[in-house]
């Protein structure tokens, strides 16, 4: 012991070897732990009807995050038999690959969204975040009517679409040529919907807002609120955990 | 003269391209943040030009010595700050605690709770607690190792550009300017103000130590170098991201999912470890043997502390994440160490407490003394509750409940604040020369309302918590789940009351400390009964040394 007070000296006289030796220390951990996270094939592992979200669920993801939505609702239901029964399924890895940010929360205020796709209808959606409390009056939610009011100003899709290729979501480039005309053509209940849903499979087409004229963030937010949890489905996932090569050892 | 000439150039350089910013932006929110970097901007250049002293520019040819003997105008201004954020974060805390229990508080859409809670959190945590950080390491540095801050108009910059940062931060909150990962909310364009800034700060904290006049760092700079240095890794990697444009706010986070999920937490868990842990132990060690006179405990429990706390706790990250789609090896790691981590914490805070070795009388006499037991005393708590939580089975029963949220309070309102508010109090004299704090009785009030305030507030949060995780899981006799969302949303009601009840008590004993601040800076003194009628025995007021010790020496 007294030998290794005698060398610590020498990292209390050295302001650079101190700080080397701090910074090795802190390393290693977030090495050791985040690495791997990155070349072991079944982290994530594959299942079948996961797609990038349309730039109209990925506008609403957006208003999602802007809303700090993340600071009472959790996407991330754990495999518990309580949780499995009141939210669905439990979540797989790979329904959050293309999440930039991920948003599984860390509070339940609110029920946990992640599966909260088609549960409720449209207008259930609409009348409970312009007044929460009006359908469901325990609800500590605040109120979100002005999104019905706004309308829905992205910007450039096309512009981020490219910013998630980056990143690594596989938008191909048909999707960025056409992002703006998509953006607009799944909230229009008269469009023909074949190439959307074509490129992006179990797009949901239609008005969600209940207001066919305008564009509103109420829309965009709806849309992603409904394909949450949608496009995996869960009933057959167990047999490809079986399938897959990761699950077999 | 070239350098002042030099200085307003670049801040009218920086207007510029502030305003050119401003009228190419892409959304509202960006726009607005572009006008503030602007006004900041010519501000600076205002206070460069009229401010410039020029009698000391040629006071400076004739290289004449500086007044003082350390540079403390930063600190000066560093302590006004903490205080000034604190008030602002508590109570931003107690209006979104007030929202839970009555929604009709949400003014949509500026002052939903979505976009308070993270103006909440980095307020405390960033605002009150990065300065209080900022200004006691300025502080210590200089005195332990004898030297004036080395750079002094860096150290100028990196006070004001924290505060840009933080107004930034703030305002971009409210204005939906987010990339909602948790602690670590601000867009690109702050995240690299805030890097530039961080440099700064690391260059005049180690050339301090580099011009230090005594051959040993002290313990105290191990702890403040550690924290610098591990908050520069954690914030650089964790928000790696791609902006949508160049000229607007939003940006998509570089990694998704499980990788995006665990190097937040990496981040997040580490932004307690170092930022709120490892940096207030530095105050610990600094200003607890000050205040009580007494040297530090063992100086090889702190050799041991230090090494062992900085090396486990950054491994601690995923038990943020127990149950979730992490692979289940790490889950396991990070609880593993997690509860390793218990034994290094506990190591501190024995330092700590036994450093009042022989003085455990100005417990009853010193308010200040009590506050610094308080907040070891919650350090303890907390670095005991924390591996408890972090146990899987525990973890599957508190995760999301309010659970969490009560044991972090007792986190940073026990430990942060309390150590926060006995280094203000033991900084404010000495850095205005000023004879005495105004009023030691205040500075009593102060510890019982904050102390009265956490216990109010843990013990709702521990009750609802473990309420509400119980009515989720509940089974009848049927076989059916017996409570549906909203009946576990209804019962939380008279917690959430009493929480913010608490929330008010601690604000009040903040404001209290306003008072006496203000006041002793002004240079009053109130007129009071002492603190005890006892009268001092120096006697009696001695080390207590083991009769081996005696033995060996006698």
């Amino acid at each position: 012991m007294s030998n290794i007070i005698t060398r610590h000296k020498k990292l209390e006289r050295n302001v650079t070897l101190l700080a080397v030796f701090a910074f090795v220390a802190v390393a290693i951990g977030g090495i050791v732990e985040i690495a791997p996270l990155f070349w072991i094939d079944n982290t994530v592992e594959k299942v079948e009807g996961m797609r990038p979200y349309t730039p109209l669920e990925q506008a609403g993801r957006n208003i999602y995050v802007r809303e700090g939505c993340y600071t009472c609702h959790s996407q991330m239901i754990r495999p518990f038999r309580d949780e499995v029964e009141r939210y669905g399924h439990y979540s797989l890895a790979a329904e959050s690959m293309y999440d930039h940010p991920f948003q599984w929360g860390s509070k339940r205020t609110g029920p946990d969204l992640a599966r909260v796709g088609n549960r409720y209808s449209d207008e259930w959606h609409v009348q409970h975040l312009t007044d929460p409390r009006s359908v469901v009056p325990e609800s500590v939610m605040p109120p979100y009517a002005f999104l019905a009011n706004t309308d829905l100003n992205t910007g450039d899709m096309a512009a981020h679409l490219k910013a998630l290729r980056r990143v690594g979501v596989p938008y191909s480039a048909t999707d960025i040529a056409k992002a703006n005309a998509d953006l607009v053509l799944q909230a229009d209940a008269d469009a023909d919907p074949g190439d959307l849903v074509a490129r992006y499979p179990k797009a949901q087409v239609r008005d969600f807002d209940g207001d066919p004229a305008r564009l509103t963030e109420m829309d965009a937010l709806v849309a992603y609120l409904q394909m949450l949890g949608t496009l995996v489905d869960t009933q057959s996932t167990a047999g490809q955990e079986v399938r897959s090569p990761g699950a077999a050892r | 003269m070239e350098s002042l000439a030099l200085r307003a150039g670049g801040w009218l350089l920086l207007a510029f391209l502030a305003v050119a910013a401003v009228a190419t932006a892409a959304d509202s929110g960006f726009a607005i943040h572009m006008a503030i970097f602007a006004m900041a901007a010519l501000a600076a250049l205002w206070v460069t030009i009229s401010r410039a002293d020029y009698g000391a520019i040629g006071r400076g040819i004739l290289r004449a010595p500086d007044p003082g003997r350390y540079d403390d105008d930063v600190i000066r201004w560093g302590v006004v700050a903490t205080v000034f954020w604190g008030i602002a974060g508590f109570a931003a805390g107690l209006f979104i605690a007030l929202e839970l229990a009555f929604p009709l508080l949400n003014f949509d859409p500026y002052l939903n709770f979505g976009r308070v809670r993270p103006l909440h959190t980095s307020a405390v945590i960033f605002a009150f607690g990065g300065n209080a950080l900022i200004a006691t390491s300025f502080y210590v540095v200089q005195r332990t190792c004898r030297a004036r801050l080395a750079f002094p108009n860096l150290a100028r910059f990196v006070f004001w550009g924290y505060q840009l940062f933080i107004v930034l931060a703030a305002s971009g909150y409210l204005l939906g300017v987010t990339q909602s990962r948790e602690y670590a909310e601000p867009e690109w364009y702050v995240d690299l103000w805030l890097t530039i800034v961080w440099v700064a700060y690391a260059a005049v904290f180690i050339g301090t130590i580099v011009k230090r006049k005594e051959p040993h760092i002290y313990v105290a700079n191990w702890f403040y170098l550690a924290f610098i240095l591990t908050i520069a890794m954690l914030h650089i990697v964790n928000n790696l991201a791609i902006p949508v444009a160049l000229t607007g706010s939003h940006s998509y986070s570089a990694f998704a999912g499980v990788q995006d999920a665990l190097t937040q937490w990496w981040y997040g868990h580490n932004a307690v470890g170092f930022f709120l842990t490892a940096g207030f132990l530095a105050m610990m060690y600094y200003f607890v043997p000050k205040q009580a006179e007494r040297p530090v405990y063992s100086y090889r429990l702190s050799i041991l502390h230090f090494w062992s706390l900085i090396f486990l706790y950054i491994w601690a990250g995923p038990h943020h994440l127990h149950y979730t789609a992490l692979p289940d090896w790490a889950q396991t790691l990070g609880m593993v160490f997690s509860i390793m981590l218990w034994m290094p914490s506990w190591g501190g805070m024995i330092n700590g407490l036994m450093t009042l070795n022989g003085a455990w009388d100005k417990i009853r006499t010193d308010p200040i003394i009590r506050m610094m037991v308080m907040a070891l005393a919650f350090y303890g708590m907390a670095t005991f509750e924390g591996p408890m939580l972090s146990i899987k089975a525990v973890n599957s029963l508190s995760h999301y409940t309010d659970w969490t949220i009560g044991h972090v309070h007792a986190g940073a309102l026990g430990w942060n604040g309390m150590i926060t508010f006995a280094a203000i109090y033991y900084l404010v004299p000495r850095l205005w020369a000023r004879q005495r704090l105004y009023s030691l009785r205040m500075v009593n009030w102060h510890f019982w309302l904050a102390t009265l305030g956490i216990v109010l507030y843990a013990a709702a949060m521990w009750v609802s918590g473990i309420t509400q995780g119980l009515m989720w899981r509940e089974y009848g006799a049927d076989g059916y789940l017996v409570y549906s969302f909203s009946e576990t949303v209804a019962a939380m009601l008279p917690y959430y009351v009493i929480r913010s009840a608490g929330g008010l008590l601690y604000l009040a004993g903040a404001i209290v400390m306003v008072v006496n601040v203000w006041r002793t800076i002004l240079g009053h003194l109130r007129e009071e009964r002492p603190m005890t009628e006892a009268a001092y025995d120096p006697a009696a007021d001695r080390p207590i040394i083991s009769t081996a010790v005696l033995a060996k020496e006698g």
